[in-house]
């Protein structure tokens, strides 16, 4: 019994740290990071659709990106 | 208040200490290249411009027919152009180099090791290195409107160089 919560509380540890025992993430070691995927949008349909639902409920666009300033113009 | 100020000024301080300081001697690298080896040694009394570059950074992309440019137009005054790939895995950057080719030298450390050791804080990073071995500009980042002061801090360091 002793062993299991001891391990419980090893895993719920590891857990807790998570990613940070992988330490700083150096500039030249981002390259993973920087592919496609790992955004947290697809740059396309998903984007564009995500879009529409929002200036169609907040009644504003633009601010999304580097486009639109959010001055309601466009 | 003033404890905030120095607290802050200390961590400034320190995260500056890491990166090249001008007038430094340039860390020395010996690393496998395209045509082999590539050794900052050899290149004592050139002037030499250090390119960190991987190939998924865009910029660094961006740079490549600048640079190109550059060792086509001042290589035959004394400038050597070095592109250390820091990608993780070569054959990402050789696969680069057929689409963006190359005219300059091209350095390979997957490790990583010549960034650390230059502290190398983003992507694309570039460091000229005077004929005398010293760090003489470090620069981050790759722009249109850096390519003009980039190359006149070449004119002048190519001044230095009988």
């Amino acid at each position: 019994m002793k062993f299991v919560l001891a391990l419980a509380a090893l895993a719920a540890l590891a857990a807790l740290s998570g990613c940070a025992s992988i330490g700083n993430v150096q500039p030249w070691e981002k390259g993973t990071l920087a592919r496609s995927e790992m955004t947290f949008k697809d740059g396309t349909l998903f984007n564009r659709y995500d879009d529409h639902i929002y200036t169609s409920r907040e009644a504003s666009s633009g601010g999304a990106g580097v486009g639109g300033g959010g001055c309601g113009c466009n | 208040m003033t404890l905030k100020m120095m607290m802050l000024a200390a961590l400034l301080a320190a995260s500056s200490a890491q990166a090249l300081e001008k007038g430094a001697p340039a860390p020395q690298f010996d690393l496998p290249g395209l045509d082999g080896a590539i050794k900052l040694a050899k290149l004592q009394g050139k002037v030499v411009y250090v390119d960190f570059w991987a190939s998924w950074c865009g910029p660094c992309r961006q740079s490549f027919p600048w640079m190109n440019e550059m060792q086509s137009r001042y290589g035959a005054k004394g400038l050597q152009i070095i592109g250390v790939n820091v990608d993780a895995k070569t054959d990402d950057a050789r696969q680069f180099l057929v689409t963006t080719p190359a005219r300059f030298a091209i350095a390979f450390d997957p490790q990583g090791a010549t960034p650390r050791s230059y502290g190398i804080k983003g992507m694309p990073s570039s460091v000229l290195i005077g004929p005398d071995g010293k760090v003489l500009l470090e620069h981050f980042g790759f722009r249109e409107a850096d390519r003009a002061e980039l190359e006149s801090k070449i004119q002048s360091a190519l001044g230095g160089v009988k």
